[in-house]
């Protein structure tokens, strides 16, 4: 309700309280104004002392001038400083914004002196009206609804109103089927938790020889004998899926060479090789990679938020909010000497869900560590 | 009065001076600074008499904590086997001889007695011990033959999850914490990744070749020395403190125009 | 220059052809010499309105060269120490607008320092509206936009904050995918649904980009312009003071005086941006690195409005429970769920349903048009202090790391002690500001009663000093003066010992306790001394209240 509204009912006390400092309700703001008559004493406006006025106003054009100095140094700057490496970007960056935050600086700043130093002080009084709308009106729009809904017939046949509403339903229920290929594998839901479980791990190379653990980054097979410094890891990723950063989410390990005294009984033995584990790299809290491993105290932590994993005990948690420890991934070693996976995990990596259930202790009931 | 007096009298005299003294100081700091930057030089694996040169000042200052023979103590681990690129890393930076027991040494001013000379002999003697990673030769950290995009990839594998993105570190747990990069030289950043110091893993030369690492190396340091081109860099660890600028640098400039725009002279009364 | 007398042919031709054909007279005579009042904190609210403008004019700027694409390809561009290296489209083209084109770090740097002030506006807007109790009647709908308004603020930087695809961003997309997962029964839907696959897939990107350029952006726009018209309509409230009421309104007309501030506002504002991209680098995405789901940096932390939930995350127990026996579906992570939504909620349901939960407690039907000082609600203000208290302590535990690493604590102590903080932080907020509130109407009290201290030290003829208290200024006066109890339920149990209608029950019981609690004048403005104790500070035995005037 705008104050309209009240216009229409009592137009005399609408706008009509005139608010001291505006012009007579009777005076045309847009066509032909009264001469104003600037000497008259309004009450709530105080002008400015002219003298004062007069200093402000050579303040106030000094910062227009800055704006408008600062404003060409801009466009010159833009022409003259090329960006390209971090050095040049550095300077063109800080003379186009230099040159930008002065020119909005100066207009701001004069504009306030301006309103401070020139306009008159301002003590206005205007009225407020209590923002409910007067009961003459209330009781005419009520009146008028139940005219209106009475012709319109939407009350007197049922058959009308049910259909009306038997239509929308479905229509409503559009836009959301709409939406069901959202996910593209348009898989059943009752799949999710299958594919969640599932990485590539699980899979064979071409020829049907298990996958290779690979190095991060260089995408080099290891070879155990290789991995023969204790306390080393190293990040891992299976072959052929170097780039493949949805077979990332799941299948990132971290590599950690134990010496054999140092590795407790969580750790299943024979899913080492030679002291050497390999643990899922996703944090089972929210899917952070876990890399933070302290060879002292064989500790891994999550940057994100601080869960802590004991590596030498199977990954079990030992700080923060992760709930179960970093599956461990069987290994073995190839004919070759090279590292590769025995097969897939025994229990989902990375964050919990609904569907997952305790798949470490189904693992466990059926024999296996998790 | 002499022109002297005069100038010496003169209300900018003081600042003169103080400005004059602190760049002495300055000047000073640099120098020594300078001086005391381990050199890169490669330390080969040493001669006889450096061996026996090396156990005695190995005795004299690290025997109390890693046992005289080396075989380790209560406070100190057994330095058999970890070779001279151990002893360089932790003598060059300060962190042994360490000052006190604690959730990790620190890097540190060295002590008097330590300079190159003494480092090679200590690193030789505990070379001699039982062989381990060697110091590397200036070519194999020199930062302009590595491919620093490749080390790139390298380092945000393996290298910042602890030390962060621009090397400017982190925390660990119960109070260790990965130092900043930005203080060590290429050789310390080698010997760091193969002989694994303190609570870091060791990197070894079989699994990430010294290709590699020599890339690593390219990428921290030409992104330590690059520009940041944006402004400051509120110390390149992201959002915390560009949090806190916007809240105390922003808002409260935006405070303060607020508060000018509607500031009342008191009418005096 | 002479004064005009009329208004020039270049104003009064156009303004006629429009009024001919909208008849915006009317509305201009009603409006342009509207009354706005002054006030600095009035103006915090705009802080945010301009940032939205500032990051819809950037943002513009920024898409048409942003790639919302996740394809891999091979960086060529400028930043040498990334050429050669598989990174999405998205990333690619950050780096371009960065790097390759003119003013676009500039850019790109102002758009994400807006976004921080659009929050950071926004908060300091709702609380100065909360302590000086400016949501109530009849302004609690606008109130309830605002809440709304901060929800969609939180989405909007969260899907932007995802777009560029850097290593640092991915950590924050990486997460939102945790936690949307863990929800229990929609939880695996949703996240195949919104990454279109699983997680990351190649759709998000694009998706974040539509929901963050034109959906969200697109329902604050409405949302502002609502607001805006509400408090036009329902005309600014006003701080007490002379000749101030709850009937009229006092201050500067909007044309030209407001109309300026407002315009000096905005510029100051955009000023503060523009030198904030100036000078200190924001997202730096060159050094993080292209996305992937193997990596991740120490300190990966978000933006500082997503602080509160990462602080909730980190200090949460490990706490998990299948509902259903092993084999079944029915895992509940709740050590991701109770930090992503109980604060959350609490902070975001609070906010909406405090006016009416006031409303219910007090009985207070009335409408209000001047502000309370914060002082004189000590219970509203104490709520509002215990709950700064609670978002600043989950904030501060957001960066623990970071604490840790630069102040040498260890980690895990930061984790134990705010554990225990966030319980008793609140409540110890909550008690101080109450005593405080109370002192302080205890000051005013005193203010009226006996005047300010003058400094000027009288000796009494029996030799005993006193300082001379001089009587407040009118408007300081006048400002004191414009306190008004908090109302009250009709809570006392009539003659007979029955409780009024509506507190019989257990709720009504607890309600007619909170009302007697919360409602009420605690410190008299008028009865001399303040609480009483006030008499024996001000010196024994001598009626300084004769004195002071």
């Amino acid at each position: 309700m705008t104050d309209n509204e009240h216009e229409i009912e009592q137009p005399d006390e609408r706008v009509p309280k005139r608010v001291i400092g505006t012009p007579a309700p009777g005076t045309s703001l847009l066509g032909e104004a009264e001469p104003a008559d600037e000497d008259v004493e309004v009450p709530g406006v105080t002008l400015q002392d002219e003298q004062k006025a007069r200093k402000a106003e050579r303040i106030v054009a000094l910062c227009f001038f800055v704006t408008f100095l600062a404003a060409v140094a801009f466009i010159i700057s833009y022409v003259f400083f090329q960006v390209g490496s971090p050095e040049s970007t550095g300077v063109s960056n800080l003379a186009l914004g230099g040159t930008l935050t002065l020119a909005l600086l100066g207009l701001a700043v004069g504009i306030v002196v301006w309103v401070r130093q020139i306009m008159p002080k301002y003590s206005l009084v205007q009225e407020r009206h209590p923002m409910v709308s007067p009961a003459d009106d209330r009781e005419y729009v009520a009146d008028t609804f139940v005219r209106g809904a009475n012709e319109s017939g939407f009350v007197k046949r049922k058959l009308l109103r049910r259909t009306l509403l038997l239509a929308a339903a479905p229509l409503g229920l559009v836009p959301l089927v709409l939406l069901r290929d959202l996910d593209n594998s348009k898989m059943p839901g009752a799949r999710f938790n299958k594919t969640l479980r599932h990485t590539v791990w699980g899979e064979k190379t071409k020829d049907g020889k298990p996958l290779k653990l690979v190095v991060e980054g260089t995408g080099q097979p290891i070879r155990a004998a290789d991995f023969n410094s204790p306390g080393g890891i190293l990040s891992v990723v299976p072959e052929g899926y170097e780039h493949d950063l949805n077979a990332l989410a799941k299948a990132t390990l971290i590599l950690i060479k134990f010496r054999p005294e140092e590795i407790k009984s969580g750790v299943n033995q024979n899913w080492t090789h030679d002291g050497i584990v390999a643990y899922s790299k996703i944090c089972t809290h929210v899917g952070c990679p876990a890399a933070l491993y302290e060879q002292t105290t064989h500790h891994i932590l999550c940057p994100c938020h601080q869960s802590t994993f004991d590596a030498a005990d199977g990954a079990k948690v030992i700080f923060g909010p992760a709930a179960r420890p970093l599956p461990q991934l069987p290994i073995a070693v190839d004919s070759e000497g090279y590292l590769v996976a025995q097969g897939d995990f025994k229990v989902p990596p990375g964050p919990s869900y609904w569907e997952r259930g305790d798949a470490e202790a189904e693992a466990r009931a059926k024999g296996g560590q998790a | 009065m002499t022109r002297i007096t005069a100038w010496r009298r003169h209300p900018l005299a003081r600042y003169a001076v103080l400005i004059f003294a602190l760049a002495l100081v300055g000047m000073a700091y640099t120098a020594f600074a300078q001086a005391s930057q381990p050199a890169d030089a490669a330390l080969a694996s040493g001669r006889v008499d450096d061996v026996a040169e090396g156990k005695a000042l190995f005795e004299a200052h690290c025997g109390s904590c890693h046992g005289l023979n080396a075989q380790g103590t209560g406070t100190g681990p057994t330095l058999i086997g970890v070779g001279a690129a151990a002893v360089d890393f932790q003598v060059s930076t300060g962190r042994m001889p360490a000052a006190d027991p604690g959730a990790q040494a620190p890097r540190k001013p060295q002590p008097q007695w330590v300079n190159e000379d003494a480092i090679r002999k200590l690193g030789a003697y505990v070379q001699s011990l039982g062989q381990g990673p060697t110091v590397p030769s200036a070519e194999q950290v020199d930062p302009k033959l590595g491919d620093a995009g490749k080390g790139g990839e390298l380092f945000r594998a393996n290298c910042i999850q602890c030390h962060n993105w621009a090397g400017a570190g982190g925390a660990l747990t119960q109070g260790k914490y990965a130092p900043n990069l930005n203080e060590s030289s290429p050789t310390q950043i080698y010997e760091a990744m193969i002989t694994g110091p303190q609570a870091m893993p060791v990197f070894n030369d079989s699994t990430i070749t010294p290709e590699e690492k020599r890339s690593m190396i390219a990428y921290i340091t030409q992104v330590r020395e690059q520009k940041d081109p944006g402004g400051f860099g509120l110390g390149r660890i992201g959002p915390v403190t560009e949090g806190l600028v916007a809240w105390i640098a922003g808002l409260t400039a935006l405070v303060l125009s607020a508060i000018w725009i509607t500031a009342k002279k008191r009418q005096k009364s | 220059m002479s004064e005009l007398t009329t208004v020039p042919k270049a104003i009064g031709g156009p303004s006629n052809y429009l009024d001919e054909r909208l008849g915006a007279g009317n509305f201009l005579k009603r409006n342009l010499r509207k009354v706005f009042p002054d006030h600095w904190s009035f103006l915090l609210g705009e802080i945010a309105l301009y940032s939205f403008v500032i990051l819809l004019l950037t943002g513009t700027f920024l898409t048409l060269w942003f790639k919302p694409s996740m394809m891999e390809i091979e960086y060529a561009g400028s930043y040498a120490p990334l050429r050669g290296v598989m990174m999405s489209e998205a990333y690619a083209s950050s780096l371009e607008i960065s790097f390759d084109v003119r003013g676009g770090l500039l850019m790109r740097q102002m758009h994400h320092w807006a976004a921080l002030l659009f929050v950071a506006g926004m908060t300091v807007h709702a609380l100065r509206v909360f302590f000086t109790g400016a949501y109530r009647k009849p302004r609690e709908l606008n109130w309830i936009i605002g809440v709304l308004l901060l929800t969609l603020a939180l989405a909007e930087g969260l899907t932007g904050y995802s777009l560029p695809d850097d290593l640092l961003s991915g950590a924050g997309l990486r997460i939102t995918e945790g936690v949307a997962i863990s929800l229990p029964l929609v939880g695996t839907y949703i996240t195949f649904f919104l990454f279109g696959g699983e997680y990351p897939g190649e759709d998000v990107i694009a998706r974040f980009y539509s929901l963050h350029i034109l959906l969200i952006p697109g329902i604050i726009l409405a949302l502002v312009s609502a607001h805006m018209v509400l408090m036009w309509m329902q005309k600014h409230t006003q701080m007490p003071g002379k000749g101030r009421n709850n009937h009229n309104v006092v201050g500067a007309p909007f044309y030209p005086a407001f109309m300026a501030k407002a315009g000096a506002y905005f510029l100051f504002t955009f000023a503060v941006i523009a030198g904030l991209a100036t000078f200190a680098q924001i997202n730096p995405i060159w050094l993080f690195g292209p996305y992937t789901p193997a990596d991740i940096s120490a300190g990966s932390q978000p933006d500082w409005y997503m602080g509160f939930l990462e602080g909730a995350l980190r200090i949460m127990p490990s706490w998990e429970i299948n509902m259903f026996g092993t084999a079944n579906a029915g895992t509940l992570p709740l050590s991701v769920i109770i930090p992503a939504l109980v604060p959350m909620g609490i902070i975001m349901t609070g906010l909406a349903l405090y006016p009416f939960l006031e409303q219910w407690v007090t009985g207070d039907k009335r409408e209000h048009h001047v502000a309370d000082r914060p002082r004189n609600n000590p219970h509203r203000t104490s709520i509002g202090i215990s709950a700064i208290t609670f978002y600043g302590l989950l904030w501060l535990l957001g960066a623990n790391d970071e604490i840790a690493a630069n102040f040498h604590v260890s980690l895990n102590w930061t984790t134990y002690v705010g554990r225990v903080l966030i319980f008793v932080g609140p409540a110890l907020a909550y008690l101080i500001t109450y005593r405080m509130c109370l002192g302080l109407q205890r000051y005013d009290a005193g203010v009226i009663s006996h005047g300010v201290e003058s400094g000027v030290i009288k000796r009494l003829p029996h030799g005993e000093f006193i300082e001379v208290h001089t009587p407040p200024a009118d408007d300081i006066e006048a400002h004191v003066r414009g306190k008004r109890p908090v109302l009250m339920l009709p809570v006392d149990d009539d003659s007979s010992g029955i409780p009024p209608k509506g507190m019989r029950g257990p709720l009504g019981k607890l309600r007619g306790l909170m009302s007697k609690a919360y409602g009420g004048e605690k410190i008299p403005l008028d009865d001399g001394h303040g609480d009483g104790d006030g008499h024996a500070a001000i010196g024994e035995g001598s009626d300084d209240h004769t004195l002071t005037r």
